[in-house]
């Protein structure tokens, strides 16, 4: 049946109309990003808002000294290699966890919920609860030790059901035809299973990245002495609010584009290769 | 002599052990989900003693929560005033209804747009891609990041002038409700516009065609079709929004000014002075609340066929 003209115009339109709706939503979600990206670059006597008083780096240049929001690079370095502990451990994790859920088992249905609930219940629920035990245990937090673990909780979910969706699509017939062939379960892992699953791996290891590097709630009172970059960032909102505070957002969302950049890429790759 | 068994083994549970599969991550969300969640509902029920808790089995953390100005208590003149705890619940629960429902009315037609639009997969996973990397981003960075936009300089008001809408710079626009409602919504937008995406696309383009060759006009396909398809994907959306913005507290501070407090500032603060069995209490009714409004998100919508 041949479809009627104003009914295809009709439809033109709505995808026209949707497609500047779209523009419209990117420019809602990144224009706040972008204005605060232009006024790092405020001169030395400008302020937090437009217009631009001149151009300079002046802001910037202040991010590399020490006193502005405490010692910036150490916070730094230890929300990497807390985000690299987390990226890792959610790889694992929600690996291992998927190739538990292709089996039916006792309890798979509370673990399922258990490993969903890290998604649901607040951060600060999470923080007093375990700020408040450790208290009471005599038990010191650390950023490495308390926060990690509520980060890992965070990150799980996300990993999990990355994993999940990956094994749904996965033929277990390659791991069958190995074990015909007298291959142990560590070599199939190794030599059939892996390849295929890397690119989901990379993925739920992006979450676990990324989701840990800014993450504030959970962190917030559990880090313990040393301060992480959100905590930071954080401290620094309760004093008088500078163009430094743009700078450094803006050199922490570049770099979290370059990581998100990185993970697609290598994502990429990976997948091109295992298909 | 013994026989020799030449039939091949039979494996009846292929792959690794189930059991060593899941004892790490059961290990770790115990330790590190299950018991601060049963730390802080025992500790609702302790004192508070100078520098921490007592031991003990008191309701009294519970009575102030309701009772302090007057509810439940007939000598007092304002009788059925709420106390200021369970208002600031109240108002949380406030702005997280209002901000959920702008989110679904703008994330609808953009997952809409990305899952039936858009026809090839590679620009249809690029374009949702583009919509999802702020999540990835820190989300106190893009908070701040309306410092500029509002305000009386802002950038919201230089356009507003420059259209001849106002005359001079209205001041509504920052540590306003408006200004945290618009963050609270572009902060939070993006974890409905996913779970969307993902039921869309996942509907099964012939019922489409079938539906158009039996007469059916575009309007009707969405409604009778998409919209009843696609409600497991927005009630999931919803109560991502909804949890995450029962648990709010930072944007608050960084928008609002801190002239309103949640919940979640209130639980900062009582932690802040060592008041940790009053935190709990508070955590405890968060905790309520979000757990009837996940009740009501789900008694709305069958998710089951989703997961």
């Amino acid at each position: 049946m041949a479809r009627s003209s104003p009914e295809r115009r009709r439809r033109f339109r709505v995808k026209v109309g949707l497609s500047i709706y779209y523009v419209m939503f990117l420019v809602f979600i990144y224009g706040p990003m972008f204005a605060m990206f232009v006024l790092s670059f405020q001169g030395p006597r400008g302020g937090v808002t437009f217009p631009m008083r001149g151009i300079s780096l002046h802001w910037w240049a202040a991010l590399l000294q020490p006193s502005i929001v405490g010692d910036l690079r150490s916070a730094l370095a230890r929300s990497l290699i807390l985000a690299i502990i987390v990226m890792v451990i959610t790889a694992v994790f929600s690996t291992m966890l998927a190739m538990a859920f292709r089996k039916r088992f006792f309890g798979a249905g509370v673990l399922f919920y258990a490993i969903m609930a890290g998604l649901m219940v607040p951060g600060i629920l999470l923080s007093l609860g375990l700020a408040s035990l450790l208290r009471q245990l005599g038990l010191p937090p650390a950023w490495w030790s308390s926060a990690l673990g509520l980060h890992v909780v965070w990150t799980l979910p996300f990993g999990f059901l990355v994993m999940m969706a990956v094994f749904n699509r996965f033929d277990g017939r390659l791991e069958e035809a190995a074990r015909d062939m007298g291959a142990d379960e560590w070599t199939v892992f190794r030599e059939v299973t892996l390849p295929l699953i890397t690119p989901g791996i990379v993925a739920a290891g992006l979450f676990g990245f990324t989701l840990s590097y800014d993450e504030f709630a959970r962190t917030t009172l559990v880090a313990g002495a040393q301060n992480t970059l959100p905590l930071d960032i954080n401290a620094s909102l309760t004093q008088r609010v500078q163009p430094t505070l743009f700078a450094l957002g803006t050199a922490s969302t570049l770099f979290s584009l370059l990581m998100i950049a990185m993970f697609i890429a290598v994502y990429t790759i990976l997948y091109r290769r295992s298909h | 002599m013994p026989i020799e068994q030449t039939e091949p083994r039979i494996r009846r549970d292929p792959g690794f052990p189930v059991a060593w599969l899941i004892a790490p991550a059961t290990l770790w969300l115990v330790a590190f989900l299950l018991l601060p969640l049963l730390a802080i509902f025992v500790f609702s029920f302790w004192k508070a003693s100078g520098h921490g808790l007592t031991p003990a089995f008191t309701l009294e953390n519970y009575q102030n929560f309701f009772a302090v100005e007057g509810f439940f208590d007939p000598q007092h003149e304002s009788f059925l005033t709420p106390s200021i705890f369970l208002r600031t619940l109240w108002t949380t629960f406030r702005f997280t209804a209002t901000v959920m429902a702008i989110c679904l009315l703008l994330a609808y037609p953009l997952a809409y747009f990305l899952a039936m639009q858009v026809e090839s997969f590679k620009w249809q996973l690029t374009l949702f891609l583009l919509v999802m990397v702020p999540f990835w981003t820190s989300y106190l960075i893009r908070a701040v990041a309306w410092l500029p936009m509002l305000g009386r300089h802002g950038l919201l008001n230089e356009f507003l002038m420059s259209t001849g809408l106002v005359d001079e710079p209205v001041s509504f626009l920052l540590y306003s409700e408006f200004s945290y409602t618009m963050a609270l919504v572009q902060l939070y937008v993006v974890l409905a516009v996913g779970p969307i995406f993902f039921s869309l696309a996942k509907i099964d383009r012939a019922l489409l065609e079938a539906a158009r060759d039996m007469g059916a006009t575009s309007f009707q396909i969405f409604r009778e079709i998409i919209v009843p398809l696609s409600l497991p994907g927005v009630a999931i959306g919803m109560i991502f929004v909804f949890v995450l913005l029962m648990g709010e507290f930072a944007t608050a501070v960084v928008v609002y000014g801190g002239k309103t407090s949640t919940t979640g500032t209130i639980i900062l603060n009582y932690y802040g002075i060592a008041n940790y069995p009053f935190a709990a209490v508070n955590a405890i009714m968060l905790m309520l609340a979000m757990m009837i409004g996940v009740i009501v998100i789900l008694r709305l919508v069958d998710i089951r066929k989703e997961l």
